[in-house]
């Protein structure tokens, strides 16, 4: 399912935040969503999922404007692994991939058998049907991320947006998350930091700066070392690794910063 | 549910004149099932369980339920572990309004009283939802940060109506304030019984959106729920049901914040085994604590807010060092 967003502005107590966004995710591909902090990536994210509503422009998911519908119609359509969820909190590890199944409810047609058979078939497709019994605050950082994307397939969603998913996981676990993501075969919005990776795993990219698109497109065109230094301030050079094929950045020292830091 | 049955029927015929478990049964039985029944007990045994014990006795139950589902549902909707009708507000606004129409000398218990503890509650609730909101959403902390400073607010104004009234009333006042069932009459249980029924089944249908809400406002949105309209929804059932109890038996703290943690402890988080359990657990409590209050200082009676607060505060401290509290962050 295509995601559009069309000249999305965003303020945030009064400072712009996005200015103006154009961007067109394509069905069925994994998109990587890459910036500096402060650069909007969440943000954008936000304004699909109905937590931040633009000031301005548009935002579609599959032709329905995401902002004149509900955001129950919108939860149908897409799953978030937001960066805000609470980790203490009391559940088992099948009443929360439970959760997915909201969306899909109405008063008539309540939670049932069904419902759990699915909710255990996406655990099963996350390698974490072994944790089902499990309580949420027993979980490690890999194994709750884990679980948070199996709630994300109940919802059965035709998009799926992550922000920064990666985060708190060690290298294995994030490799892991990426190309189960990759595996599901669904539209994928994915908010990274990491350049090597977001090369790696996803189809095209679009790189944001202060609230703007800088560019779209494949990874080798998209990551050329003028733009990691114009966007990051960071001296790199693009390699090419010679038994994958893949792009890797060779980090170099911080350079000054030529514009004002970013919040 | 049997033990909240086994429990009822003891403490109705616990007090001042003691009446036999057995005969308490029989005589509850011979009111509740039509027919003939040879009366083994006298008439005032008869009186004492059926016209006063048995509607206190009740009021108990469904106040300690119905505070202990407001605590349930304001712990996860608010995500605080503190929040109970007390930190948002709503009692201490209805305990205002109840006081004020007291001193104004309106009769307890009568509608004058009720009407005013219900407009209290709603007055406050009101308060918070316009103070805790920002360009149209509904936020957490902000709705907490109210809460605590309109009760600081309502029990500052409540305090100068006690200090200035006159001599005559003060006892009373200082009654309601500490909260107590003793008045209980079988009219003074429509109302709550009604609103708490009401709310808990409302609650039992709302389960899946309360579960969302306590993993984080937006988690829950990308699940679905519309977190302002789903917290104002739910302060709106809370307050009615603080309104409702209050009004009967005045401000009766700790048990909607304590009951809740209890059974969170013992069940889990997931409010579909939650709700009905802290309902139970909450008349089950308030029920015990009653007794307690009855026959600890026999013949005098505790007001039941300081039974509470004794069997509360200490409970709940052992069992915060015993295991962290989960639940709510």
């Amino acid at each position: 399912m295509k995601v559009e967003a069309r000249e999305v502005v965003v303020s945030l107590s009064g400072r712009p935040v996005l200015t103006g966004v154009d961007l067109e995710v394509r069905s069925g591909e994994v998109l990587g969503l890459l910036g500096p902090n402060g650069s909007g990536k969440s943000t954008l994210l936000r304004t699909v999922y109905r937590a931040i509503r633009p000031h301005g422009g548009a935002v579609e998911v599959g032709g329905l404007d995401v902002w004149s519908s509900t955001t129950r119609e919108v939860a149908r359509r897409c799953a978030v692994l937001t960066q805000d969820h609470a980790t203490e909190v009391e559940l088992s590890v099948l009443d929360l991939v439970l959760l997915g199944r909201i969306p899909h409810r109405t008063l008539i047609r309540r939670s049932d058998r069904d419902d759990e058979a699915l909710a255990r078939d996406c655990l099963d497709r996350v390698d974490a049907a072994h944790l089902t019994d499990r309580m949420l605050p027993t979980l490690s950082g890999g194994e709750r991320q884990r679980v948070l994307l199996a709630r994300a397939l109940a919802q059965q969603p035709k998009v799926l947006l992550l922000d920064e998913p990666t985060n708190h996981l060690d290298i294995s676990h994030q490799l892991e998350l990426l190309s189960l993501v990759r595996r599901l075969g669904v539209t994928a919005v994915i908010a990274l930091h990491d350049l090597t990776l977001a090369a790696a795993y996803c189809d095209r990219l679009a790189l944001l700066d202060l609230g703007q698109l800088v560019a779209v497109g494949p990874p080798d065109e998209v990551l050329t070392p003028e733009r990691v230094r114009d966007v990051y301030g960071v001296a790199c050079d693009v390699l090419v690794h010679p038994r994958t094929g893949r792009l890797l950045l060779a980090l170099d020292l911080a350079i000054t910063p030529t514009k004002e830091p970013t919040a | 549910m049997v033990a909240l049955l086994v429990i009822i029927v003891v403490s109705a015929g616990i007090g001042p004149v003691p009446v036999p478990v057995g005969t308490t049964a029989r005589i509850l039985w011979a009111h509740l099932a039509p027919g003939e029944h040879v009366a083994t007990w006298s008439l005032a045994q008869d009186q004492i369980v059926w016209q006063f014990r048995l509607p206190r006795t009740l009021l108990a139950a469904l106040v300690g339920a119905a505070l202990a589902v407001a605590g349930t549902v304001l712990q996860a909707v608010i995500r605080n572990p503190l929040a109970d009708p007390f930190v948002l507000g709503a009692s201490s606004g209805a305990s205002l309004g109840a006081v004020a129409a007291l001193a104004g000398g309106a009769a307890v218990p009568g509608l004058l009283v009720s009407g005013a503890a219900f407009s209290g509650a709603a007055v406050a609730a009101l308060l918070v939802f316009v103070l805790a909101q920002s360009g149209g959403r509904v936020e957490s902390l902000r709705l907490v940060l109210a809460g605590v400073a309109l009760s600081y607010l309502f029990s500052a104004a409540t305090s100068w109506i006690t200090v200035t009234a006159e001599h005559g009333k003060l006892p009373g006042l200082v009654f309601f304030l500490l909260g107590s069932v003793s008045t209980a009459t079988w009219e003074m249980l429509a109302i709550p019984a009604v609103v708490v029924l009401a709310c808990v089944i409302h609650a039992r249908v709302r389960v899946g959106p309360l579960n969302a809400v306590m993993t984080g406002d937006e988690t829950a949105t990308s699940l679905g729920v519309d977190v302002s309209r789903f917290r104002i929804e739910m302060l709106v059932a809370t307050s009615l049901l603080t309104g409702a109890v209050v009004a009967v038996s005045g401000g009766i703290g700790f048990v909607g914040m304590v009951v809740p943690h209890v059974c969170r402890l013992v069940v889990g988080a997931d409010h579909r085994r939650l709700i009905p359990v802290a309902t139970l657990g909450g008349a089950i409590f308030l029920v015990l604590v009653d007794i307690v209050a009855r026959t600890a200082a026999a013949p005098q009676e505790l007001p039941i807010g300081i039974v509470t607060a004794a069997v509360g505060a200490p409970f709940f401290l052992w069992l915060l060092r015993r295991r962290p509290v989960g639940g709510v962050r």
